[in-house]
């Protein structure tokens, strides 16, 4: 399975300074938990995304510890107090340490 | 005629092929998952105290507006609402999610700070077999909040 290509969505349309607003991020990954077996019954190593971090306006906005209990391809999302025009970064980082970023651009009317 | 009836037998065969699988599948799942979780069933309260923090834990201020029923497992979407003002020095540091029939029931843990501007978030998660999912919250001074829903899965088992 193709790994990566996340996607980071925000509100398209300006918001106001103070507003909350979702956030809504997409990746591809497997979410393998070590415990599956394939059809010759090896164990499939595990290869999950751990941490997800979300970072904005120079805070970090919120940051989240998976497991492979996390569905594949996993869809996440989470809210922002929205206070300048700038990006939300998201960076996830999987079992094998390989990380992964996307970025929404908040516009503030 | 003979031609029919011979699709018929293939089909039927495939048929039957596919419904063995599918219940092979569930019955495993179901016995690993029941060991699993009659030994599990005791430990989450404890579970719960060391990711979350002992103490006791008040229900009503977490909404988890999920259906009952879950027809896949392998992708249960949790919506999760604490009823909390997220604002400096008065929010909702740390939401838990635990599913006590998982082989592994703490599934995700998610940080949150005042710049997050409400105590709200959605994830999808994978359930082996039907159990409770409890979702519990803390606030930054410590107090847990937390809400329980027994979901009914249809289909679950082979993801884990």
């Amino acid at each position: 399975m193709a790994i990566g290509s996340p996607k980071v969505r925000g509100p398209r349309k300006p918001v106001s300074a103070g507003s909350v607003v979702q956030i809504k991020t997409l990746i591809k990954h497997p979410m393998e938990s070590g415990l599956r077996k394939d059809s010759s019954g090896n164990p499939i190593p595990e290869h999950y995304i751990k941490t997800v971090k979300a970072v904005y306006d120079g805070n970090t906005v919120m940051t989240a510890d998976w497991t492979a209990g996390v569905s594949a391809n996993p869809f996440y999302a989470f809210y922002v107090k929205a206070t300048k025009t700038g990006d939300v970064v998201v960076t996830w980082e999987d079992s094998k340490g390989q990380s992964f970023t996307g970025k929404a651009t908040l516009k503030i009317a | 005629m003979s031609d029919i009836s011979g699709k018929d037998v293939t089909r039927r065969g495939f048929f039957r092929k596919m419904g063995t699988g599918a219940v092979a599948c569930v019955a495993v799942s179901g016995v690993m998952g029941g060991v699993a979780g009659n030994a599990q069933a005791s430990d989450i309260n404890a579970l719960i105290s060391e990711k979350m923090g002992a103490g006791a834990i008040e229900e009503g201020k977490v909404q988890l507006k999920m259906k009952d029923k879950a027809d896949n497992g392998a992708l249960v979407r949790v919506p999760v609402k604490v009823d909390h003002p997220q604002e400096a020095g008065n929010y909702i540091e740390s939401i838990g999610i635990f599913v006590d029939n998982n082989p592994r029931p703490a599934v995700a843990q998610f940080n949150l700070t005042p710049h997050s501007g409400k105590a709200e978030m959605e994830v999808r998660i994978k359930m082996a077999k039907s159990s409770a999912i409890r979702v519990i919250a803390r606030t930054n001074s410590g107090k847990l909040y937390g809400a329980t829903k027994n979901i009914e899965v249809a289909a679950g088992g082979c993801v884990g």
